[in-house]
């Protein structure tokens, strides 16, 4: 056996290739070469191995050594090479750049409208600056087995707050609740929305006051105006210390003038504050709710110490009421904070705890927005790759003459960023068009901010991130060229190159179709609802809300004048709205009531004509009636009310509230007055003329409703002069329910409508690309005879393929979720096949017009050009 | 300025590129250097030498032929310029002068050389 020559380490050559200059490589290494042979022949081979190391290790001198900075260290040149090739490319290909361009731009516009109502959203209330520390103290009641959480809290748990639990909070304000009161100074009068806080409330919420100090309510016959009620009310004269009365009985003087509440503040609504102090002794029962525990009807906001924390400020009063009142413990009380972190997005409760809210469709929009711009971005990977063909020759020329893969990653990285700046340009101009709109659609008041660094920060990495999601695969992809390959034109996509493509194609229309489906159930849910019974005719239903003294007393006189004037029907008072609830009471009794059941009915105060004038439909018993005198103890209840109570053959039984002995007349269809999304709840009906805050008129209907509300208001005004007369249609508060969900089924329709037409977009430019590389092929076929049907059936039958499967996928998809969003609801519509059938086929069907476009085009083409190039 | 003094080892260096004359490239002045003073030195180290006295013009090099025991790889043959033996005959005078300026060494030295 011959032994092997002994070679030179081989570790040591490739060491010196990696260090040496180019132009010594050839002889250093011959040299070392000449000197390992030579040693050789006196020494060892193992000697002679370590003296090659040693002879190449001392080549380590700065003579020999590569210059490691690259001989051109101004790259300038071959990044405006890249665009100029880039602005080339999109120039020549205009039909393509258009819809790359276009379809991004649209993308990038839906993100970032997404993006700016997300910051939105999560900036609500930052507003003030310790909303960290800011809570509503809130309880959960339990009824029956039911958790309730309620945002209402009796008066003495101030007290206690006050005085056990004093160390835990900086700030403590009791308040009512805002609602619209009369604001008259001399002559003048408005409405205003505002509500009674104690005087640290200013403090609390960090009031940014223009005239006056935020200690402007310790004199509890002061009042706080924001400055714009101060403008409507004083116009240019000075508001300070000038006198107001609240709602014609309450004097008050200006002690201060803030900002505007910003639109993105739960606040936003207080026109003015006024004191609490003054509340409390503007009316008899608020007296006395000073040690009644079960008198929920205030709210409680807090500032927690810096020093704690409201978790365990939470944990800490939460047996505060159940230990203090003994008679509320049947309904196990338990106090807690809700912080201001979370008002706006996290305010739906179930059980006792919380279970989101607005946060979902926080989530839910980011999903949308990120999946509109994936569709964008991968539109411009289908296209880019597409068409790599046609650059393939460029990418082997380049590589021959002595481009490395890294800067071919660049240029194509450099070319997406140019669309995308491109786009990005586009869309920034397209959201400022579309902003008004998109603002009065999501109920917003976003405005961009121009001059934030932030938003510019952001922009850059968004610009950034868009084009390096959108340029990587295409950069990867083209840049993996062999230019031996390509140059000798052997080089074809092979049998799986254009299957990412398709899956690409696939998840673009799963996407759509997901989106398409919700809206879809969106709607039919909102239409469901809308289409439920509502118990009573909203035609002509005008309300109007009794809010100063002077309402009181005039019932008659104002029934008869009004009738008189044939522009009401019927006029009737009641205690609340007919499109809410407003009082919610225990402490009913009856013949055959389970003594453990603890009763709730809607409690409902109104007079004789409330059901005509509603038109309300009495199933048993009858009306109300001035013809018995047996009525001043008349109570109706509503079929929920019936069941509940369990009572059988209810009309002539009785029914004692408040010590007091009431007689069912009649039984009434129930009236959805509350969410037309939950069940009506259980209601008494008690005719009594003293609880009443609202005025309800049924309109004449052979009159105009504008005429008629002339003449209803002179005779008003005639009655009442000090009163704005301000009224609100039943039908327009009816349909006010409706607007959050209209709301969503709005946007995500938008939002739809722009993924599938971003989609489509994508999939007419490849249609159109494959058609073109088709072209020889088809002329052949045409040749040998195939016709334009058969054709068009070809080019159509793999991309409706790729949307059939993109249906398998997004049905399962959309049910899952749909089903889960319907679920919040008690009233809602069942998901049908239809919807998914009708889906399914209305892809297919956009599908094919898409493709059918160049299909078509590319059948008709006569084989005589489409053969004789070349 | 470029430095126009030859050290000890520049000078050994330079005298046996001209010794070697056709052959002398960075193996073989090592090789010659090494069994004339019996003192090992790294091919790199004369290298970088070469390198430099080439840039100060007392060398000149072009790249010379293949041989097999060098893998087929060229060599770079260095040649003394008439600068480079001037600056070795400076060198070689100023230290005559020296010898000459010490009496009792000198003539030792000088009659031992003439004998």
């Amino acid at each position: 056996m011959i032994p092997r020559k002994p070679v030179p380490p081989l570790l040591a050559q490739r060491l010196l290739s990696k260090f040496l200059r180019d132009d010594l490589i050839e002889e250093v290494r011959g040299d070392l070469e000449e000197k390992f042979y030579s040693d050789l022949n006196s020494k060892s081979v193992l000697k002679t191995k370590i003296n090659y190391w040693y002879q190449a290790i001392n080549y380590f001198r700065p003579f020999a050594l590569r210059n490691s900075i690259s001989t051109n260290t101004n790259n300038y040149d071959m990044f405006q090479n890249y665009f100029k090739i880039g602005w080339r490319n999109i120039i020549r290909t205009k039909g393509y750049s258009s819809i790359n361009i276009g379809g991004l731009a649209i993308g990038l516009t839906v993100t970032m409208l997404i993006g700016l109502w997300i910051y939105d959203e999560l900036s609500f209330d930052r507003y003030h600056q310790n909303y960290n520390h800011l809570a509503q103290v809130m309880q959960n009641q339990t009824l029956n087995g039911a958790t309730e959480t309620e945002y209402s809290i009796p008066r003495p748990l101030e007290f206690v707050m006050r005085t056990t639990y004093a160390n835990d909070f900086k700030y403590l304000s009791m308040a009512s609740w805002t609602h619209d009161h009369i604001l008259s100074v001399g002559e003048k009068a408005i409405t205003k929305s505002g509500n009674f806080f104690q005087s640290d409330f200013p403090e609390m919420i960090s009031l940014r006051m223009i005239r006056g100090s935020r200690q402007g309510l310790k004199d509890p016959t002061s009042i706080l105006l924001s400055v714009s009620t101060a403008a409507a009310l004083f116009g240019s004269t000075d508001p300070m210390n000038q006198s107001i009365r609240i709602a014609n009985r309450l004097d008050v003087k200006v002690t201060g003038v803030y900002e505007d509440l910003p639109y993105t503040t739960t606040f936003r609504n207080l026109d003015f504050i006024a004191s609490w102090e003054l509340y409390i002794t503007s009316e008899l029962w608020l007296k006395s709710a000073v040690d009644q525990w079960g008198n929920n009807s205030f709210q409680l906001f807090a500032m927690v110490s810096p020093n704690t924390d409201m978790k365990s400020v939470s944990e800490k009063i939460k047996k505060v009421k159940y230990d203090n009142a003994k008679k509320e413990q049947a309904f196990n009380p338990e106090i807690f904070l809700h912080g201001m972190t979370d008002w706006h997005l996290r305010s739906r409760w179930k059980g006792g705890i919380n279970i989101g809210g607005r946060i979902q469709m926080v989530w839910l929009f980011g999903v949308i927005g990120t999946f509109v711009l994936l569709l964008a971005c991968i539109n411009f990977m289908n296209l880019s790759t597409a068409r790599s063909e046609k650059r393939a020759k460029e990418v082997g020329i380049r590589m021959t003459i002595g481009s490395v893969r890294t800067q071919l990653i660049n240029q194509f990285l450099s070319e997406s960023f140019l669309v995308v700046v491109l786009a990005f340009a586009i869309a920034v101009g397209l959201v400022v068009l579309v902003l008004p709109w998109f603002n009065h659609l999501a109920d917003k008041r976003i405005a961009i901010e121009w001059v934030n660094p932030n938003s510019w920060i952001m922009s850059i990495v968004f610009i950034l991130f868009t084009s390096l999601l959108a340029g990587s695969y295409p950069a990867l992809y083209l840049s993996s060229f062999q230019p031996i390959k390509v140059l000798k034109g052997t080089f074809k996509a092979g049998r799986f190159a254009s299957l990412p493509r398709k899956v690409l194609v696939v998840v673009q229309f799963a996407v759509s179709l997901t989106l398409i489906i919700g809206t879809i159930i969106v709607y039919q849910q909102i239409q469901f609802s809308k289409n439920r019974p509502v118990g009573y005719n909203r035609e002509g239903l005008v309300m109007i809300q009794m809010r100063s003294p002077e309402f009181y007393g005039k019932f008659g006189l104002l029934r008869t004048e009004l009738k008189n004037s044939g522009t009401v029907e019927e006029m009737s008072e009641s205690s609340g709205p007919v499109t809410g609830v407003w009082s919610n009471n225990g402490g009913f009794s009856w013949q055959g009531k389970d003594p453990n059941f603890q009763e709730e009915f809607a409690t409902i105060w109104i007079t004789h004509e409330y059901g005509k004038t509603f038109n309300w439909k009495i199933v048993a018993g009858r009306d109300v009636s001035r013809e018995f005198s047996t009525d001043s103890s008349a109570i109706i209840l509503n079929e929920t009310a019936v069941k509940y109570s369990g009572i059988k053959d209810p009309i002539g039984k009785e029914i004692i509230f408040d010590d007091t002995k009431y007689h069912i007349v009649g039984v009434v269809k129930d009236m959805i007055m509350e969410s037309p999304y939950s069940r009506v709840k259980q209601t008494i009906y008690i005719l009594n003329y003293e609880n009443v805050n609202w005025i309800n008129l049924k309109l004449n209907p052979n009159k105009s409703a504008s005429e008629s509300l002339t003449v209803v208001e002179s005779i008003f005004k005639k009655h009442i002069p000090s009163a704005p007369f301000s009224y609100k249609f039943v039908d327009q508060e009816y349909a006010k329910k409706f607007d959050s969900e209209e709301r969503v089924g709005k946007l995500a329709s938008v939002f739809a409508v722009l993924a599938i037409l971003i989609s489509c977009l994508g999939l007419f430019g490849l249609a159109s690309f494959v058609a073109e590389q088709r072209t020889k092929e088809i002329g052949i076929r045409k040749v040998l005879g195939a016709s334009v049907t058969t054709l068009w059936k070809m080019l159509s039958k793999d991309f409706v393929i790729l949307v059939l499967l993109a249906c398998v996928v997004s049905i399962p998809v959309a049910y899952y979720v749909l089903s889960g969003w319907l679920r919040g609801y008690e009233y809602r519509t069942e998901i049908s096949w239809w919807i998914f059938a009708l889906s399914g086929v209305g892809a297919v069907f956009i599908t094919l017009f898409t493709v059918s476009f160049q299909a078509i085009r590319a059948a008709l083409m006569s084989p005589v050009n489409s053969l004789k190039s070349e | 300025m470029i430095e126009t003094k030859l050290g000890e080892f520049e000078e050994v260096i330079l005298l046996l590129t001209g010794i070697l004359s056709e052959e002398a490239y960075a193996f073989k002045i090592v090789d010659e250097f090494e069994s004339q003073t019996k003192r090992s030195v790294s091919i790199g180290a004369v290298h970088s030498t070469l390198t430099r006295l080439e840039s100060k013009g007392f060398l000149k090099s072009e790249m010379g032929k293949a041989t097999a025991e060098r893998g087929g790889r060229r060599k770079r043959i260095y040649t003394l310029t008439a600068y480079g033996k001037k600056a070795l005959a400076t060198s070689r005078d100023f230290r005559q002068s020296l010898w000459e300026q010490y009496p009792g060494f000198a003539t030792s030295k000088l009659s031992l050389g003439l004998s």
